[in-house]
């Protein structure tokens, strides 16, 4: 699955404000650390505040807070105000719904689902200790272990 | 004393204990599961403890967690079970979740983590490096809680069908 790169930024500048309770970073030193023009993730803070999830700060040395609950935000509330992934009727490109176009739809549909799912069973508290865990050098997942074929 | 007043002195007093089952957690576990299902079962309560509370305890675990709430009154917080599956689906051995419930009035004090703890301590004493568990989609809370305990999806894939 490839997500918008505004959904990606805002992913990060999350993970980046919620690092430490209570940290306020500037857009520019977000967009530093991933190489991205203020310019671009301004718009992308400026939707994640509209939608409450972090808060402008003004003044000198202000920036950016996040506003939202880490245990409660899922990476589908970032993930979806920046696009579509409710339950969307794919469209095949023909006009009619013939069978072979309404049984592709419903496989989409199925990897949609799954997708949806996995997005909103995440939430930004248990991705900061993923990262925490990949940044300690731990995590990596055993790509070995494949169920045997049950013949 | 009535649950809920347990259940809030329970959490005056943190500490929680955890422990395998007895046949005097079970009518409470029942009581338990029925708030939070909405639907009373006790005879499957009932078989689930003759075969995870008293049978081949060295591969089946049914724990539970306590809260002492006035130094001998013990009340049953949450409970978890699970159990050591081999060759299913072609799966080396690892353990299965397949029950996880905690008082409402006691969730986020951290008694599913202490839960989670014990029977993954289970599972490696055991000798198995791998835990699994089955979640609903839509279940967002255990799905929040068992992700937020590092599980990630696995190399499984559920299938069904209606049958007609």
């Amino acid at each position: 699955m490839r997500l918008q790169i505004s959904t990606r930024l805002a992913i990060f500048a999350v993970l980046e404000l919620t690092a430490r309770e209570g940290r306020q970073l500037s857009v520019a030193e977000i967009g530093e650390k991933y190489g991205v023009s203020s310019h671009h993730l301004a718009k992308v803070m400026h939707v994640m505040g509209r939608a409450g999830l972090v808060r402008a700060v003004r003044g000198a040395g202000g920036g950016y807070q996040f506003a939202g609950n880490a245990r409660r935000t899922t990476l589908l509330d970032v993930a979806q105000l920046f696009e579509e992934l409710s339950s969307v009727e794919h469209d095949s490109g023909t006009a009619a719904a013939t069978p072979e176009d309404q049984a592709l739809r419903e496989v989409l549909n199925e990897i949609d689902d799954i997708a949806r799912a996995t997005l909103g069973s995440i939430t930004i508290a248990t991705m900061r200790k993923l990262v925490d865990r990949r940044a300690a050098g731990g995590g990596q997942r055993s790509k070995t272990e494949m169920p045997g074929r049950r013949i | 004393m009535a649950t809920a007043k347990k259940a809030r002195a329970a959490k005056a007093d943190t500490a929680v204990r955890v422990r395998r089952v007895r046949a005097a957690d079970i009518p409470q576990v029942i009581g338990l599961d029925t708030r939070v299902t909405k639907l009373a079962k006790a005879e499957y309560w009932n078989d689930v403890f003759r075969r995870y509370g008293k049978q081949r305890l060295q591969e089946r675990f049914f724990l539970v967690a306590e809260g002492r709430t006035d130094g001998a009154d013990a009340h049953v917080l949450g409970f978890i079970i699970g159990e050591i599956r081999a060759w299913e689906f072609g799966s080396t051995p690892c353990g299965w979740v397949f029950a996880l419930s905690v008082e409402p009035e006691m969730r986020l004090q951290s008694v599913a983590t202490e839960l989670f703890e014990a029977i993954s301590n289970e599972f490696k004493k055991a000798g198995v490096s791998k835990m699994r568990t089955m979640v609903a989609r839509d279940a967002q809370l255990p799905m929040l809680f068992f992700r937020s305990e590092g599980m990630m999806a696995g190399p499984y894939i559920q299938l069904e069908k209606d049958l007609d």
